[in-house]
């Protein structure tokens, strides 16, 4: 039987720091044994435990999609013990994963929708495995327009910037990339996440916008939406609590009757309204 | 299989034969007080005593328990290597268990054991060979409410056996398999023996005098009772002790922390409590629930609404009473759940 606490041991196949403050450090990781590769079996919106022996595990959402192979991609922000230890590994060192763990996002009921996707700072991360996926060929025709919006306080602190900047050549997504204020150099748009939106103005006629952000960001955008028409059926965001055992047993996560690790971390705003703000 | 009897004084030779088969835990005074201990003599075993001190939750789920064990080897190819902790080796048997306890493990083989990634394979194995022989309530303290609390003195949920104290004899009903291998060979129990534990029963629910309703309780949305004012009054007095969840058969939240010591370490889990601040911070110094009034308002929510909402009206309280006798401020679920329902 499965021990659902037993880590897969993976190797750092990269490393590279993502933001010019060096906060956030992401890492590709490779499954050593090829059967726990086909195991690991996710969905965008999913995250997994990063395990360090000796330091322990941490929750961080998966921000690569499954379409891009088995290599897994997560983008780590320095702030405690296993962060920390983490940030000091480099490529060829082994690890642990254990997951995929939580829901994801309805990609299956958004199927014949526009989707929206709006992201400040580094709560991109498992938006990137998102677009991915709904780009890749076998997906992207099964869905209406895709609209990305992404800002961050400064260049140097906006994640993957390969990717966004491949997905603004494309004619199949309209990307909208922002930073908060004018800096030398940046040649895009400038302002914050919510009047970008306000610009944007995403239709609310048959969409689904996944929202993801700090709570600041949350705050203004919110009313944008609500002005624009916007039910809170359509919007869904992902949470993020502390955690530990990620399979809904060790009772820390919960906000009311439902488990970030588990019943989430995907809600709906509709959800999320009937819940206590215990996040 | 019919309800069996067993005199007292051949207590030791039952228990003596079990023993062949099961390690044999019984309460018994320990340090002046009731407390889960291996049966050594079977004079030993307590028969007058409403609980023991704490609940026997250790059992399945110890207060500090290794998940697995790791080594940090420099010269091996993976760099690190990881070792599950083996499976429980003895089948084990616990004597005189309350049914409060017994039904306490059912709700928590709800949560412990959901679908194939929820899958405690610690809790499993230890639940799975355990055998749980019970015994009935003859005598509940004034702190029981288990009546309320989808239980009762002779309530059999979580149970294999149970056994009716008769005074000189055990009335010893079998209710699963395990149960029947424990009471096989036993003498058939007349039907006076049948009326005499019937008689016990009604008398000892009778004898529970504290009730609590759920009524309200059940019908209120999660967003009425977390408003609720009355959460202000309830935690004052509060110190965040942790001694309730501590003493509590169904409390389960857990930390997950490694130990090392040079090159080798251990994953391990501990009992965590709720009425900690640190149990639910973010790395990044926020906390969802960083006041005193959240805490507390958790735990109570947790086992009256969240569980029954998630668990088909399961509550995550049987009514043993031992929060209510351990409390160091006299915080009484009994008034926090009839305040939740007025």
């Amino acid at each position: 039987m499965n021990n659902p606490y037993r880590p897969y041991p993976v190797k750092i196949s990269k490393t590279l720091v993502e933001t010019e403050d060096k906060q956030l450090k992401s890492f590709w990781l490779d499954f050593l044994e090829p059967a726990d590769a086909q195991a690991f079996q996710y969905t965008p919106g999913q995250f997994a435990e990063l395990s360090v022996a000796g330091y322990g595990e941490i929750p961080i959402g998966i921000a690569s999609s499954p379409t891009e192979g088995d290599t897994l991609l997560f983008t780590v922000n320095k702030v405690g013990v296993v962060s920390n230890r983490l940030h000091q590994m480099n490529q060829g060192d082994v690890m642990g994963v254990r997951g995929p763990l939580g829901n994801s996002y309805p990609l299956k009921e958004m199927e014949g929708k526009n989707v929206v996707i709006v992201a400040g700072g580094f709560a991109v991360t498992t938006l990137r495995s998102t677009v991915t996926w709904l780009l890749h060929p076998d997906h992207r025709s099964k869905y209406g327009d895709i609209t990305f919006i992404y800002g961050a306080r400064t260049p140097g602190l906006l994640l993957y910037e390969d990717q966004w900047r491949e997905w603004q050549k494309r004619d199949d997504i309209n990307c909208a990339v922002t930073i908060d204020r004018e800096a030398e150099g940046w040649d895009g748009l400038v302002g914050f996440v919510p009047s970008v939106c306000e610009e944007v103005a995403p239709k609310p006629d048959n969409a689904v916008a996944l929202i993801c952000g700090p709570p600041v960001m949350i705050r203004f955008t919110q009313p944008v939406f609500d002005k624009l028409g916007w039910q809170s059926e359509q919007i869904i965001m992902s949470l993020e609590n502390r955690m530990k055992c990620g399979i809904g047993i060790c009772g820390r996560c919960n906000v009311g009757p439902e488990y970030v690790c588990k019943d989430g971390p995907v809600f709906s705003k509709a959800q999320l309204d009937a819940l206590p703000a215990e996040y | 299989m019919a309800d069996k009897i067993l005199a007292k004084d051949k207590l030791g030779d039952f228990l003596g034969k079990l023993q062949a088969d099961y390690e044999v835990y019984a309460p018994q005074e320990v340090e002046g007080k009731p407390q889960w201990a291996p049966v050594e003599e079977s004079d030993k075993v307590l028969w007058d005593f409403s609980n023991t001190h704490t609940s026997p939750k250790d059992f399945f789920f110890p207060q500090t328990e290794i998940m697995m064990r790791f080594k940090n080897v420099q010269d091996h190819e993976n760099g690190m290597v990881m070792e599950a902790e083996p499976p429980l080796a003895n089948k084990r048997l616990l004597f005189n268990i309350r049914p409060c306890d017994a039904k306490a493990f059912q709700v928590l083989d709800l949560i412990f054991v959901q679908d194939e990634m929820t899958n405690d394979l610690f809790w499993k194995d230890k639940r799975d060979k355990t055998t749980l022989v019970g015994l009935a309530c003859s005598d509940p303290c004034p702190s029981c409410f288990c009546t309320s609390m989808n239980c009762g003195p002779a309530s059999t949920t979580g149970l294999d056996a149970l056994v009716f104290d008769l005074g000189d004899k055990l009335l010893v009903r079998a209710l699963t398999e395990k149960g029947e291998a424990v009471a096989e060979g036993l003498d058939d129990a007349a039907e006076a023996d049948q009326a005499a534990a019937e008689e016990q029963t009604k008398a000892a629910e009778a004898q529970i005098s504290s009730s609590v309703g759920m009524d309200k309780v059940n019908e209120r949305s999660v967003m009425e009772l977390y408003e609720a004012g009355m959460w202000d009054r309830v935690y004052e007095n509060c110190l965040n002790c942790g001694t309730c969840t501590y003493v509590c058969p169904t409390c389960h939240c857990f930390d997950i922390q490694d130990e090392t010591q040079g090159e080798s370490g251990r994953r391990v889990r501990n009992w965590d409590n709720c009425m900690s601040w640190l149990f639910t911070m973010h790395g990044t110094g926020h906390n969802p629930r960083g006041a005193k009034k959240d805490r507390v308002r958790q735990r109570f929510m947790h086992k009256f609404k969240y569980i029954p909402v998630k668990r088909d009206g399961e509550i995550g309280c049987v009514g043993c009473g031992r929060c209510v006798l351990l409390c160091p401020v006299n915080i009484d679920v009994r008034r926090v759940v009839n305040d939740m329902n007025a």
